[in-house]
């Protein structure tokens, strides 16, 4: 299995020279990155190449990674029925770089598209109809990026006086809790209070001595 | 629309001047958010021409609970449970592909007779999803009976649910690793009592809508989709095979141990509304077949994993060991932490190709779990399929295309 996948990705990294920037083999899975301006060529290729044949795109969906440059990685699975194989195409773009639209080549990209749109703010290009897909009509934000909160900003409740729903700022009767499970013996990277002090003893100013910072 | 329909009806006052008569505007028309044939809250916006479909635009988002971002909120064992709330009607499908995503992460195994309890679920499963649908889409065309008939037998089907879960309808019963518990004494028997006698209810309804000619009038010919057409959209499940492509996942791509039961793989021809509601008739035999071979070929055993990193203890070993104790409270609090990885993981649920896109960083949460809806795919098509048909059939088409709301909005 793993070979038959090696020989596909060599096949088609070698028919598309400079698209595929790198591609691994886990878990049984094709995984392969890809320069975001190839993408087109890339999805054209697998579909129509007679030894490729990945007719069905199964889905679109991105990925947040905050601390990265180009913050979001945007993926493409795709199925080829008469290999029997899946792929898994990924490239990276951030709020700003504008994704070209694959509706030109799958009918069905439409509402991925628009759900990586909504969700994400991933803008894609001639993508024919670009709205809100999931969240509320007039909805701001976009919710699975990482640094949305769980809990939103708004929350939506019926006014007897108004007698319509209204928005109001969520009002959370309990702080939310987030327990971090990461243990200390297992590359915790968060300092615990006071650790500080052991790491760093120059930076702390010698006791007794005040008004010597700036 | 300003090119068509300038042509003043009979009724038309005579006295307005024709040549500078209003340009006809096409009828929009909102078809829900509450209507019943829209198998849940959709709010369809059709613009008519008359009775004929111009274009029709569904709007989702109605149901929207936000459940992916929930699942990165969670640990890998939390997580289950909204996988039964995705499509309410097919639980165990969905939660058996998030079960074998998270053992292809794990890189576990889970005992064979936990495959075989999964398996003969996952068929219960199926029964239960395609007498919904096919009874309600009887419904959606003006058939009550087979509705009522097919209910009864789904509280059967439940009470099997309720009996291996302890639920009858989110049952959180398949879990990364194995199953939940063992079947309890004598379920077996009773699944096997019910193969016997479920064959004459598939009957009765078969006798019911397959030849009948209102059912016909209303299905065949409505709806077609060709196999090109249906792989552009996405399709997969019923709504694929129904156009002749012969793909299910658990041949293709087996799973479990469908490698090692027999059964059909039933194709339609046209593609049409009746061939996809004949492919679902008879994907209940086959699940029966399935059944019954798993209740046959069922070995004894254990029905988890035996690594109590990722499976908790029994109960009784509870009361005596300490090592359980703490074993059974870290799962329970902190979960199991799953290697960095990624991978893509579908099972043929009963309404299509089910995927769970999942990116796990090393932590007891999943970094990112993206969940592929079959009914996703299925609905962008409904433009597609029902321009030029009446407004009718647009029911005839959604009740095919087996859609519900859970799995489509997350």
């Amino acid at each position: 299995m793993d070979e038959k996948l090696k020989a596909l990705a060599d096949y088609f990294a070698a028919a598309l020279p400079g698209a595929v920037t790198s591609s691994e083999i886990r878990h049984g899975e094709l995984a392969c990155r890809i320069e975001p301006g190839a993408l087109l060529r890339v999805l054209g290729f697998l579909r129509d190449d007679r030894r490729c044949r990945f007719t069905v795109l199964c889905d679109i969906c991105g990925v947040d990674y905050p601390d990265r440059a180009r913050r979001f990685d945007v993926v493409y699975n795709l199925l080829s029925m008469s290999l029997n194989q899946r792929i898994r195409l990924k490239l990276e773009t951030d709020e700003e770089t504008p994704v070209a639209s694959a509706v030109g080549l799958f009918s069905c990209a439409g509402w991925w598209e628009r759900e990586a749109w909504d969700l994400f703010g991933i803008y894609f290009n001639d993508n024919p109809d670009l709205r809100r897909i999931l969240t509320d009509y007039g909805f701001e934000g976009h919710p699975l990026r990482k640094d949305f909160p769980l809990t939103g900003y708004v929350e939506l409740k019926y006014d007897e006086d108004q007698k319509r729903v209204v928005y109001e700022p969520v009002k959370l009767k309990q702080e939310f809790r987030s327990f971090d499970f990461l243990s200390p013996w297992e590359g915790m990277d968060k300092i615990l209070p006071g650790d500080e002090k052991a790491s760093a003893p120059d930076e702390v100013p010698p006791a007794g001595a005040p008004g010597t910072a700036p | 629309m300003s090119d068509r329909a300038t042509l003043p009806s009979p009724e038309a006052d005579p006295s307005a001047d024709l040549a500078g008569a209003p340009a006809i505007r096409n009828f929009t028309m909102n078809f829900g958010p509450q209507h019943p044939a829209a198998h849940g809250v959709m709010r369809l916006v059709l613009e008519m021409d008359g009775e004929i479909i111009e274009r029709a635009d569904p709007h989702i988002g109605l149901l929207h609970r936000g459940t992916e971002k929930l699942i990165e909120y969670k640990t890998y064992l939390q997580a289950i449970p909204y996988f039964d709330r995705l499509d309410y009607v097919s639980p165990m499908c969905q939660e058996h592909c998030f079960a074998l995503a998270v053992e292809k992460l794990l890189g576990i195994t889970p005992p064979p007779r936990a495959q075989y309890i999964r398996v003969l679920f996952a068929e219960i499963t199926r029964i239960l999803n395609h007498l919904l649908n096919i009874c309600a889409f009887g419904l959606d065309v003006g058939a009550i009976t087979p509705f009522l008939w097919g209910f009864e037998e789904r509280e059967r089907l439940m009470e099997f649910y309720e009996r291996a879960s302890g639920a009858r309808l989110h049952a959180n019963y398949f879990r990364p690793g194995g199953v939940h518990m063992d079947l309890p004494p004598g379920l077996t028997d009773d699944i096997a009592a019910f193969c016997e006698t479920f064959p004459k209810t598939v009957e009765d309804i078969e006798r019911l809508l397959t030849d009948n000619r209102i059912f016909k009038q209303r299905t065949v010919d409505i709806g077609v989709i060709s196999a090109k057409d249906a792989m552009d959209w996405g399709f997969s499940g019923p709504m694929l095979r129904g156009s002749g492509v012969a793909w299910d996942l658990r041949r293709a791509q087996p799973y479990d141990v469908y490698d090692q039961i027999e059964f059909d793989v039933p194709i339609g021809l046209n593609g049409d509304c009746w061939d996809r509601y004949l492919v679902r008739l008879e994907e209940m035999r086959q699940s029966l077949r399935i059944i019954k071979q798993c209740l046959a070929q069922m070995p004894a055993g254990p029905i988890k994993v035996n690594d109590r990193k990722v499976a908790p203890p029994p109960r009784a070993e509870m009361k005596q060991s300490m090592e359980a104790l703490i074993h059974h409270f870290k799962l329970y609090t902190e979960g199991y932490h799953v290697p960095e990885g990624e991978t893509y993981t579908a099972v043929e649920a009963p309404k299509g190709e089910f995927g769970v896109y999942l990116v796990a960083d090393g932590t007891n949460r999943p970094y990112r779990c993206k969940i592929r809806a079959p009914g996703f795919a299925f609905l962008q098509a409904t433009d597609f399929m029902s321009r030029g048909h009446m407004l009718a059939d647009v029911v005839a088409i959604i009740g095919s295309m087996d859609i519900v709301f859970g799995e489509i909005d997350r």
